[in-house]
């Protein structure tokens, strides 16, 4: 069935079909619809769940932590500040090797206030633990929804869908909406190993002496390491039911390009477009889209570099005093590598200002013109 | 022979707690009264340290960790979870006077307002403990702590949580104290029968942080009740108030305090005030009864 859905019912969409069992949430805009239309699924029935209307963010992820240790599937959504202030229980959920599934809708944090997109907070939650899958449109979020539980519940780790607030959460795209039936078949009920149960108790999370805490976090970047290679096999398998195949990056016309763009989300979405234009003018370029960012594909990404001259990566985020976070991880992923491009550093539409195709043009324009990065950013668009 | 209390033991022997804990009392009747058919939540508090380091636990009931501020939220997530799941079982959440009065009071309030169907006990023992005694919104008034020192000792007066609590109209709330077994043990198996969401406050002396021997940590908690500073009492659905001990001729809070070292610099007049404040908040209780 095709509907014509915003991004933020894409989700709720998206957990529908994934049969979440508890969810706890509290409103935030732009998460806000997300959180409307599953209270609307769960008062009708149409999804049996049930849904604990928290007093915050810190209490839904809380909730969520206990009702995932009991093997509930179970799912959250918010943005911006409503992240950061759960970002203690992220850590805690990742810790409790919880598979919790979570809508974020990229929002700029304040002051000054920002209802409007940006990339700081889900990258402010980089080192949580948490799984990270940014989305370039409405169908997309859908699907990531289903492919992440199916990898959280394998790998045991928890996963965030982002997506662009506003240029996604409100706006409004057909979507495929796969048979329920199909999504069962694909993604089966969630059995959790280690649970809380009142017929066999057991202790989790107690103080954990230096003789025993460090294997804990081993195992968390083992199963981290292990989900790379879960995402590329589950979106495989989700192409080969639903048709739509995704992996951890996307290439566009990237097999012969000389420089390559690199981005994520819906600018990277804007920028096949700025490909285009640029392949009619001559120039060998294609695209990088970093689809998960957390594991981190980096021998992906630096395999792909490989054989290009120059990549610019775009940053909608920055890490203050540092630079755009996709390009450090980006620059670090090809350091040890023989065979990498010259890289630069774009930073532009942050707090939600409108980025183009014909802005990404500029922006490579610029780069070509460069030999070496004038420095660690390279700002496009400020208007002082 | 007889007994008053039930006499399965369900916390194991051998703790972590100091010498004359009474939050390890606390739990060990109310695990008494609730039953093996228990799930707890336990936020950053004493308890995180006496039930014992990984891989061990004291409790022998299924114990889930959590942050500070988060055992009331994550014990209704584990109720939820178990309702999905089609399992019945106690949930409660175990906390400290610090992760009750302070960081975690706005969801306790929440949870509280939902009426979610879960337990919460506080053991309060009136500071952060865990940390090495540092005030907390349960410290009493011109109490000695870490945050407090002799020089200036707590200036505010010690939160009313059972009145904020009842306020939230919550189908039982009650308190208890470990000089009082069994009362507390009716308390829990009466809450325990309830639907809804339940407060318990339990005084619990704690003897490395009030400065006494650990061998008054009983005799404390009953002059406490004795006193009239800590009355045992049950409310209903925020109306029903109700004394379970009626204390016709109450001892000189006196008594009470210069027993302890957190007291000790208390000079006449600070007595008289103490003695005042008590005085008042039991008129303030009477009152509620009588309503």
């Amino acid at each position: 069935m095709r509907k014509v859905l915003m991004g933020n019912h894409a989700l709720s969409y998206g957990v529908k079909l994934s049969r979440a069992e508890v969810i706890a949430a509290y409103p935030i805009t732009p998460q806000t619809e997300v959180v409307e239309l599953l209270s609307e699924m769960c008062a009708s029935g149409e999804l049996k769940a049930k849904f604990i209307k928290v007093e915050s963010e810190h209490s839904a992820m809380a909730a969520l932590i206990g009702a995932s240790f009991t093997g509930a599937r179970t799912f959250t959504a918010t943005s911006s500040q409503g992240l950061a202030l759960m970002h203690e229980m992220l850590h805690w959920a990742a810790g409790a090797r919880t598979p919790i599934v979570m809508g974020n809708i990229n929002r700029a944090f304040g002051p000054p206030w920002s209802i409007w997109t940006d990339q700081n907070d889900s990258l402010s939650q980089r080192d949580t633990g948490w799984m990270q899958v940014y989305a370039q449109n409405n169908q997309e979020v859908l699907d990531s929804v289903i492919q992440a539980y199916k990898v959280a519940e394998t790998v045991e780790l928890p996963a965030m869908i982002v997506l662009a607030a506003f240029v996604l959460s409100h706006t409004s795209e057909p979507v495929e909406i796969p048979d329920q039936e199909k999504v069962d078949e694909f993604l089966p009920p969630y059995k959790r190993k280690y649970k809380i149960d009142p017929e066999e108790p057991h202790a989790f999370g107690g103080l954990t002496t230096p003789d025993n805490y460090f294997e804990f976090r081993y195992k968390i970047q083992k199963a981290m390491e292990k989900a790379l290679n879960e995402w590329e096999k589950v979106g495989e398998e989700f192409g080969e039911i639903f048709g739509r195949r995704y992996g951890l990056v996307e290439t566009y016309k990237a097999e012969d390009a000389k420089n390559l763009i690199v981005s994520s989300g819906t600018i990277a979405s804007t920028a096949r477009r700025a490909v285009d234009i640029l392949r009619e003018k001559g120039e060998k370029v294609g695209l990088i889209r970093v689809r998960v960012f957390r594991p981190f594909p980096g021998e992906k990404i630096s395999e792909i570099l490989s054989s290009a001259n120059k990549a610019v990566v775009i940053d909608r985020n920055i890490s203050f005093g540092a630079s755009g976070i996709f390009y450090q991880e980006i620059k670090a992923a090809i350091y040890n590598k023989i065979k990498k491009p010259k890289i630069f550093g774009v930073i532009t539409g942050l707090g939600g200002r409108d980025v183009t195709s014909k802005d990404i043009v500029e922006i490579y324009k610029e780069v070509m013109k460069m030999e070496e990065p004038s420095s660690e950013i390279i700002w496009q668009g400020v208007n002082l | 022979m007889k007994l008053s209390i039930p006499e399965e033991e369900i916390i194991g022997l051998g703790n972590f707690g100091c010498q004359g804990c009474g939050a390890v009392l606390a739990m060990r009747y109310a695990l008494k009264a609730l039953g093996r058919n228990t799930i707890i939540t336990l936020p950053a508090c004493c308890w995180s340290v006496i039930d014992g380091p990984f891989p061990h636990s004291l409790v022998n009931v299924s114990l889930f960790h959590t942050a500070f501020e988060t055992a009331a939220p994550a014990a209704s997530g584990i109720r939820a979870g178990l309702e999905v799941k089609g399992k019945k079982a106690n949930v409660v959440a175990w906390a400290g006077d610090g992760a009750t009065y302070d960081i975690g009071f706005g969801a306790i309030s929440g949870v509280a307002e939902r009426n979610e169907d879960i337990i919460y006990v506080c053991y309060d023992n009136e500071a952060y403990m865990n940390t090495g005694n540092q005030r907390s919104s349960a410290t009493p008034f011109k109490a000695v702590t870490t945050t407090t020192p002799i020089n200036s000792p707590k200036e505010n007066h010690k939160k009313d949580i059972v009145s904020i609590m009842a306020d939230h109209q919550i189908p039982y709330l009650a308190t208890a104290s470990i000089a009082y077994p069994e009362d507390l043990i009716e308390k829990f198996k009466k809450a325990k029968d309830i639907k809804g969401m339940r407060f318990m406050l339990i005084f619990c002396p704690c003897p490395t942080g009030w400065k006494y021997s650990p061998s008054l940590t009983i005799k404390l908690a009953r002059l406490a009740v004795q006193t009239r500073i800590f009355p045992l009492l049950e409310v209903e659905f925020g109306k029903k108030w109700a004394l379970t001990k009626d204390i016709l001729r109450p001892k000189p809070v006196e008594e009470y305090l210069k027993l302890q070292g957190r007291f000790k610099h208390l000079k006449e007049e600070d007595i008289k005030e103490i003695q005042h404040l008590v005085d008042e908040n039991w008129e303030r209780l009477l009152e509620k009864i009588k309503r």
